[in-house]
């Protein structure tokens, strides 16, 4: 803790510095409030001292912990029940990359291991304990995923000409129709001696609806993975979307894809997401997604794309249950499913046939050309809901292979 | 504004005005007050953000201006509008040649203009500058962040037919969000952002008291707890402060001083607002009962 004030202001930029290969955004602007909260408040306090920093170099509850263990590793001195992960919420990882974490550690004259202690799974929630044993927690390298035609792939995606279709806004533009603009209509009638001599109109703006894709990436996924990373990757560079996976549980990679350099994506999507290639939980994955993220990412009519096989080793009913609440909240639901694709594939799987009733369309995704059928669907939404969800969802063409839920639902018994 | 207000000042005026806050959001509005800069406060939906920024008004004894946002809201909204009625009227009323050159410029004088909330914010003579709560901005579009994010650095707005518009004193701006979406980066920036938790449960129980006497002191304890085990649960919505107060509000109504299975399965929509949750609870209700019992 700072005693003297004439030392903290150097020490204050290596802890911005900190921060900032942490993760967070600690630019000049910030330090120079943190200098200024440091001057009108008492140093000697040490928990004012913690909050005004808080205050000034956090701006997004997702960097809180960040802020909290960076704080700890700079400030406070070493707390052996922090660094043995006792004290909860005081954990001492920090998102560096090795290399930083040990240039740190070195600075400031800690091992390594304190620096940025690997997390090990009794950390993660109780939600997945009963799975824990089949929940394959390694770093899955997308290196060792089939590489040959992807680059070819990847150009196909990023030139794809569809845009999503659009919605209206209630925020309103000038028009040639619509309804009455009073504000122009009465601006133009007062420079004519307050005749009404023209009428202006204005209508809702229209915006490209948002997309949210929900992506299995569990080990029935796994041929898949890479390339629907890359169509992610691509429609996130021109699309409002935002972006999750899950195997067995939900882990949010939209500001992972927002990285321009595809590799670079995709690097961090592999080492932020440390179930690839476990075992499913769908249920589990949709429920965590409606608990804590429907409201905030499903604001504005958005698009929900599920893609997953459907191989669930969860409960079906859950499934239902919480396909019903999503496909409430979400203007349409979409569920890609690769093996779609292959000849003979009926959907059987009891993942699928808990899930087929509550979806609007559903549709393959083993190649470009099915992909490039998503965007040719995404395209084609209306500006607004169309009156009859239901027939729609069964009148579908020029799709090159699809399966009308409902139908397909039908002829399902049994369990695959 | 008289002398500054130390955080010490700030924590014991918010509770004497039965807002329990904790020293993390003193020393935030303390921040914000002596850096001049906005306040930027997310939080779940009801942990009590709004009634901060009220609070803080009365402790500042400033007037309390309050934006709520909505998806489209614009400037006429925000800011300003001509009141064409009127001008319309007004000019009608003239006659032509000179007279109508003069009616011309009154009509575009602040005579006519419909002051909205933002203008009221930047432009007034308040003894204390006011506190200006822009509330729920999250509901807002980008462009309004946009307009907002100009606004909120350098305190001025221009009207085209007046002029320039600059604050003579800067207000306390409090800007909240329930995170519906993500506020853009650069706003936040130029904030300082405090996150509101809910309380534990010491602390809810001492809301709960502060804020719904009316609850007897054991049921002000077993609402809280109840509350509490709920969150735990793996709902849709949980329920935040302003449930709880509710709640006990709605038992102590009932004439309850304490709870039992009965009353909160005949009261439990006062915190539960999904039908799946309600379902989910109602089988627990004797278990979750015994434990804030307990507690």
């Amino acid at each position: 803790m700072p005693s003297e004030s004439v030392d903290l202001l150097p020490r204050l930029g290596a802890f911005a510095r900190l921060l900032h290969d942490a993760g967070l955004e600690a630019g000049p602007r910030r330090l120079t409030d943190a200098t200024r909260a440091l001057g009108v408040i008492d140093l000697k306090q040490q928990g004012d001292f913690r909050n005004a920093l808080r205050s000034v170099f956090v701006s997004r509850k997702e960097d809180l912990p960040t802020f909290e263990a960076a704080f700890d590793i700079f400030w406070a001195p070493p707390d052996p029940r922090a660094s043995a992960g006792v004290i909860p919420g005081r954990s001492r990882a920090l998102p560096l990359s090795p290399e930083r974490a040990k240039a740190w550690a070195n600075a400031l004259g800690l091992n390594a291991s304190q620096m940025n202690r690997e997390q090990n799974p009794t950390e993660f929630p109780a939600r997945s304990s009963g799975y824990s044993a089949e929940e394959l927690l390694r770093h899955k390298d997308f290196e060792e995923m089939t590489w040959a035609e992807t680059e070819q792939v990847r150009r196909l995606l990023e030139q794809a000409p569809w845009r999503v279709g659009e919605r209206r806004t209630r925020r309103l533009r000038a028009a040639r129709s619509g309804r009455i603009d009073l504000r122009r209509s009465a601006r133009h009638a007062i420079r004519s001696s307050g005749e009404l001599m023209a009428l202006f109109h204005r209508k809702p703006r229209v915006r490209r609806r948002p997309l949210v894709l929900i992506c299995d990436v569990s080990g029935s996924m796994e041929r898949y993975s890479r390339l629907l990373m890359i169509f992610a990757h691509a429609i996130a560079r021109r699309e409002d979307l935002e972006a999750f996976v899950f195997s067995t549980r939900l882990t949010r990679i939209t500001r992972l894809l927002r990285q321009r350099d595809l590799d670079r994506a995709l690097d961090s999507v592999s080492k932020g997401v440390r179930d690839f290639s476990g075992g499913t939980r769908i249920g589990d994955a949709i429920g965590d997604f409606n608990r804590h993220w429907a409201r905030r990412v499903l604001g504005h009519g958005a698009v929900v794309i599920i893609i997953s096989d459907g191989w669930d080793r969860g409960d079906p009913a859950q499934l239902s249950a919480e396909l019903i609440h999503l496909r409430r909240s979400a203007h349409r639901l979409i569920w890609l499913n690769p093996l779609l694709g292959s000849e003979g594939y009926e959907p059987l799987t009891r993942g699928m046939a808990a899930a087929l009733p509550y979806c609007d369309d559903f549709l393959a995704a083993h190649n470009v050309e099915a992909l490039d059928d998503l965007g040719r669907l995404l395209a084609s939404l209306p500006p607004s809901r169309g009156r009859s969800r239901g027939a729609s969802r069964a009148s579908l063409t020029g799709l090159s292979r699809k399966v009308a839920p409902r139908e397909a639902a039908g002829r399902m018994g049994t369990d695959g | 504004m008289s002398a500054p207000l130390a955080i010490e000042d700030i924590e014991r005026r918010l509770r004497e005005r039965r807002y329990i806050g904790d020293r993390a959001l003193a020393t935030s509005i303390f921040l914000a007050l002596q850096l001049q800069k906005p306040l930027f406060i997310e939080g779940e939906a009801g942990v009590g953000k709004t009634e901060a920024a009220k609070v803080m008004a009365d402790v500042l004894g400033a007037r309390l201006i309050r934006l709520q946002c909505y998806e489209g809201i614009d400037l006429a909204h925000a800011v300003y509008e001509w009141n064409y009625p009127r001008q319309l009227l007004h000019i009608r009323l003239m006659g032509e040649g000179e007279d109508r050159k003069v009616a011309e410029r009154e009509i575009f004088s602040s005579e006519f203009l419909l002051r909205r909330p933002l203008l009221d914010a930047i432009d007034n003579d308040d003894a204390t500058p006011p506190v200006l709560l822009i509330d729920e901005i999250d509901r807002s579009d980008e462009e309004f962040e946009a307009f907002l994010l100009e606004l909120l650095s350098d305190f001025q707005v221009s009207i085209p037919e007046i002029g320039t518009i600059k604050a003579r004193q800067v207000p306390f701006v409090v800007i909240t969000s329930n995170r519906t979406r993500e506020v853009h980066d650069a706003l936040k920036r130029r904030c300082l952002y405090h996150w509101i938790d809910y309380p534990d449960l010491d602390k809810e129980v001492e809301i709960v008291r502060a804020r719904a006497p009316e609850a007897a002191d054991g049921l002000a304890r077993e609402v809280a707890a109840l509350v509490q085990g709920l969150r735990g649960m793996d709902l849709y919505k949980v329920p935040g402060v302003a449930e709880t107060l509710d709640w006990a509000r709605s038992l102590a109504a009932l004439g309850a001083t304490h709870i039992d299975s009965n009353l909160v399965n005949a009261t439990m929509g006062a915190a539960l607002k999904y039908q799946e949750d309600l379902e989910r609870v109602r089988e627990q209700v004797p278990a979750l009962v015994d434990k804030a019992q307990r507690a």
